[in-house]
């Protein structure tokens, strides 16, 4: 059974400020009905939780609190050190919030392919960003921050989301009662990207918990080399050792260029203007919906890790 | 004139594992074509069935983004390294 859970309401009564503050915000992300799918498949109720509603913009500002407050019980975070990590975006900036908001110091390792918005957003957070060989991806930045870590361990915090269970639990103990409860119970299909695992594990360990009818289906890039911002290609990648491959019922792949095609078409037709992973999880979502027994009902849910606004630099944009 | 490219780690399984190649190109467009050319299996990684470069696919000369140069058609010189990035994190270099 899940424990108390880090995230939560904060008590309303006589005497206590009004509103929340920044850490208060994380999490409880609104869920979004997807009225354009559910035209396209009359029997099926489409819905993704809007994680861009979260303080930092993204689904990790709920993984990155909570192994924050895991360093912080253990002892391993402690006042004066520095939180470090690899990350390709979110988590940083997300990281790098939180570090800022709670008193931590916080070193980044990303690769230079990221954008100037990325990085400035993190320099103006405070952070200190070591910038890795961008033909190495988001491997070369966890081997950097590995070699950090390992040649000063007593000043680091090195938090490792690849292999941290306070990532997954983040999403058990939050993402997925929020999703069970936004539902009514009634969520039949989860669908969600892999990248660092942990929304995909945390979730699904939990729904299944509360219904063991329920199917995960997991998604992948699907090839090695990709533009699916955030998503790992696990065969041929480092895989996080959070991941347990045989937690979903099924795993599909998407061809960069067709999420960002969903990506366009959302924000053009629908205005919803939704991350390059998020497009990736509605072409997924679709997969599902066209793979039912004819006159199966089904209520699918997926995860919207980030907006658009992050990526107005890329091209597809301006593709047709 | 030989120049320098880098195989990004994904592909490198298509490219013998190497980390780089060194060919003979005058322009970029020349150095990626001798590069799918000897390694063909990256060309479909590469560029879209029209033959353009995927958008995601983003080259460098010692550093310089070929989209502020002058694209493919960018000479290059004995020594100049290119790089293949995929825009991974929203893709324009820092």
């Amino acid at each position: 059974m899940a424990s108390k859970p880090i995230i939560e309401e904060s008590a309303h009564c006589a005497g206590r400020p009004l509103g929340k503050g920044l850490v208060d915000l994380v999490g409880k992300a609104p869920l979004l009905r997807l009225d354009s799918l559910n035209a396209e498949f009359p029997n099926v109720e489409f819905y993704a939780k809007a994680e861009w509603a979260n303080p930092g913009g993204s689904v990790k500002d709920r993984a990155a609190l909570y192994m924050i407050r895991e360093g912080e019980r253990s002892g391993a975070l402690r006042p004066g050190k520095t939180i470090l990590d690899a990350t390709s975006g979110n988590t940083g900036i997300a990281l790098a919030m939180l570090g800022a908001a709670l008193g931590y110091a916080v070193k980044l390792c990303i690769p230079v392919s990221a954008s100037h918005e990325r990085l400035a957003m993190l320099s103006a957070l405070g952070a200190n960003v070591i910038l890795t060989p961008g033909e190495e991806g988001s491997d070369g930045a966890i081997r950097r921050a590995r070699e950090i870590a390992g040649e000063n361990p007593a000043k680091y915090f090195y938090i490792d989301q690849y292999s941290n269970p306070a990532n997954p639990r983040a999403h058990y103990e939050t993402t997925a009662p929020e999703i069970w409860s936004q539902t009514n119970g009634r969520v039949t299909h989860f669908v969600a990207g892999l990248g660092t695992s942990g929304t995909f594990m945390g979730v699904t360990r939990r729904l299944k918990e509360l219904n063991p009818a329920i199917r995960a289906i997991s998604v992948q890039p699907d090839e090695p080399f990709h533009g699916l911002e955030g998503l790992k290609h696990m065969a041929t990648a480092m895989v996080p050792a959070i991941y347990d491959a045989s937690l979903a019922d099924a795993n599909l792949t998407v061809r960069t260029e067709e999420a960002f095609a969903m990506v366009r078409k959302l924000a053009r037709e629908k205005g919803l203007l939704i991350g390059v992973s998020s497009g990736a999880a509605v072409c997924a979502c679709r997969s599902v919906a066209e793979r039912l027994e004819r006159g199966e009902r089904a209520v699918i849910v997926t995860i919207f890790p980030d907006a658009g606004d992050r990526y107005l630099s890329e091209r597809f944009w301006k593709e047709e | 004139m030989p120049v320098k490219v880098m195989i990004p780690t994904p592909l490198r399984q298509f490219a013998d594992k190497q980390e780089s190649v060194h060919l003979e190109a005058g322009t970029v467009g020349d150095a990626l074509s001798a590069l799918t050319s000897q390694f063909s299996d990256l060309k479909r990684h590469l560029y879209s069935d029209d033959g353009r470069l995927r958008s995601f696919v983003n080259v460098y000369v010692n550093d310089e983004d070929i989209r502020y140069l002058q694209r493919e058609k960018t000479a290059v010189q004995q020594g100049d390294t290119i790089s293949i990035v995929p825009s991974i994190a929203g893709g324009a270099k820092a």
